[in-house]
């Protein structure tokens, strides 16, 4: 039994290091959340700075921008999740029907890289490739004569290279999990399909897709909790000042009003509405998955 | 599998082909033309001549860069900050993953323990906290505030635990028999046996740690200390040229113009990514369907 306690002991300092570092960089900062409700005076720190109430979410509601930044955060979003969706399982499939196994490898090489790239190099790279005397301005202009287009200062066109781009850096990752399923399809369902004559779409319809539907649901379900995550990395690193209208989210808002302009309480309020909202989604959505698709985390 | 030869199935295959060689090149083209600029004549590179190939060939770009120490010094920082994060974090890990994939029996606290994780995972007290916490524990400017936030992924965490799960409960029994110690048992039978999951998520941790440049953002003001990525957010990315307001910033822009250095920059900060690559993709596609392996 003595033995058992201090099992008990060494397993706690095993788990020492690594609680301690949650607690400081993420428990610890969730107390300051009590700053959303607060006015805050830097010499008094956040705990003896006055009580407020609701006043800074008021102050949020009476600007325009707290609706233009949720707007365009759930907008884009859900742009970036149906695409983002469809498309890996559209070329997972495209790669599945593939004969050539060398030549799928190659292409799965190469569309899994730049999900490896950070959006800060590909920007300065899309930066350039979109500008006003851009090659992409280039192409269009002696292909169809287009005038200039400016992309990166245009609210239409912004919004699609957001989307575009982030769908162009992820769709090859994403269709990772598909070509593991695909493969654990039993071949002989295959045999048995081309013994009764089936043709390609009727295995793709009746064999193909049933092997991946369990796939399908857990990535679409899980998709569900980044509605609000409408990608800061990328956005901070491509917007300006004319797209504003199209492409403000909230992460990128809270990061000016709290950081740049120091209004801590704002960024605060804004973040700890986005990080409850979120919280619900997570739940919602591991919900969802571990109904349909027998999902546990551990 | 029977082979269909008729001409339609020929065709459709040969479309397929010619569709995913096409989807490859527009996932690779970005980069290639990135290349080809950083390897051309600045003045062709200006005038929008280069698409695939460099015109104009020439190193004088990587050369302008060999004399740049700031972006060396960043470069430095970076490395740094990898290998200590990877080392640091790699214990770390191990660690907290033994006593989480012991059961309830054998460890009471285990779930506790277990759902603070996940709740740290999908809570978080935004940005701002983090930042005024950061401030207040005096890490700015301070090369471990590069580090200790990032040293713990839960995500890398649970990926061990599930691993660890599955490795045969009679090991720990039959070493616990002989007197093992969890000490013992996590780096002597465990590690050694989980080298496949270790390893992906310490490629995986090398990727973010590299990418990362928002906590050298906002917590060091001085060039010398920040990581590569913070340096090239600032040098390609912020400048604005509608939001120019001072001399030092058409100055700076006047140096980034060079499209061709930029370019060299570019690809210089991707390379240490392209080199784990091969690395990474041996290991990535098992190291993510590792962790639906459960009991």
């Amino acid at each position: 039994m003595r033995r058992k306690w201090s099992e008990q002991i060494h397993f706690n300092l095993m788990l020492l290091p690594g609680m301690l570092l949650i607690l400081i960089f993420t428990i610890w900062p969730m107390g300051g959340i009590v700053l959303a409700f607060k006015h805050f005076i830097p010499t008094k720190g956040i705990w003896h700075s006055p009580w407020t109430g609701w006043e800074n979410y008021s102050f949020v509601f009476d600007t325009p921008v707290a609706l233009r930044v949720f707007k365009n955060t759930v907008i884009i979003a859900l742009m970036k999740i149906a695409f983002g969706f469809l498309i890996p399982i559209v070329f997972a499939l495209m790669l599945h029907e593939l004969r050539f196994q060398w030549f799928k490898r190659v292409v799965q090489t190469i569309v899994y890289l730049p999900h490896f790239l950070s959006w800060v190099l590909l920007a300065g790279i899309l930066r350039d490739l979109f500008a006003v005397d851009g090659i992409i301005n280039q192409m269009l202009h002696s292909l169809f004569g287009t005038e200039q287009i400016m992309f990166m200062g245009d609210n239409f066109w912004f919004r699609t290279i957001i989307v575009g781009s982030d769908i162009w850096k992820e769709f090859g990752f994403g269709t990772i999990i598909y070509l593991a399923a695909l493969t654990g399809i039993n071949p002989s369902l295959y045999e048995a399909a081309d013994i009764d004559g089936a043709t390609r779409m009727q295995k793709l319809k009746y064999v193909t897709l049933p092997g991946i539907a369990t796939t399908i649901v857990l990535v679409g379900t899980l998709s569900l909790q980044n509605v609000l995550n409408a990608g800061f990395d990328q956005i901070f690193n491509l917007y300006n000042t004319l797209v504003y209208d199209s492409s403000d989210i909230i992460d990128t808002y809270v990061f000016r009003s709290g950081i740049e302009e120091g209004h801590y309480e704002i960024g605060t309020a804004i973040g700890l509405m986005k990080s409850a909202v979120s919280f619900v989604l997570i739940i919602f959505s591991y919900s969802l998955a571990s109904r349909f698709a027998n999902y546990r985390i551990f | 599998m029977v082979r269909n030869t008729t001409p339609g199935a020929k065709a459709a295959e040969a479309v397929l082909v010619i569709l995913l060689a096409l989807i490859s090149f527009s996932s690779l083209f970005p980069i290639i033309h990135n290349l080809a600029i950083s390897f051309s004549m600045p003045a062709k590179a200006m005038a929008g001549f280069v698409t695939v190939f460099p015109k104009g060939f020439t190193i004088e770009s990587y050369k302008k860069l060999y004399e740049d120490s700031v972006f060396f010094s960043s470069f430095w920082v970076s490395v740094k900050r990898v290998v200590v994060t990877c080392a640091i974090s790699f214990f770390i890990s191990l660690l907290m993953s033994y006593p989480l994939s012991r059961s309830v029996r054998e460890f009471k606290l285990r779930n506790v323990y277990m759902w603070l994780l996940v709740f740290s995972m999908m809570f978080n007290g935004g940005l701002i906290p983090f930042y005024l916490v950061v401030r207040q524990m005096h890490l700015m400017n301070n090369f471990w505030v590069l580090v200790l936030p990032m040293l713990v992924n839960v995500f890398n965490v649970i990926l061990i635990v599930n691993y660890f799960r599955s490795i045969p409960k009679e090991l720990d029994e039959s070493a616990a028999m002989d007197g093992a110690g969890p000490w013992y048992k996590a780096f002597r039978i465990y590690m050694p046996l989980s080298m496949p999951v270790l390893a992906t998520t310490t490629l995986f941790l090398i990727v973010t740690v590299w990418n990362e440049f928002m906590l050298g953002l906002i917590f060091i003001n001085h060039e010398s200390g920040i990581p590569l990525q913070t340096y090239m957010q600032q040098l390609v990315v912020r400048i604005d040229p509608t939001l120019m307001q001072s001399l030092e910033d058409v100055k700076r822009l006047a140096s980034v113009s060079d499209k061709t250095l930029g370019a060299a920059k570019i690809f210089a900060s991707m390379l240490p990514i392209m080199l784990v690559y091969p690395f990474l993709q041996r290991f990535f596609i098992s190291g993510i369907m590792l962790g639906s392996v459960k009991e």
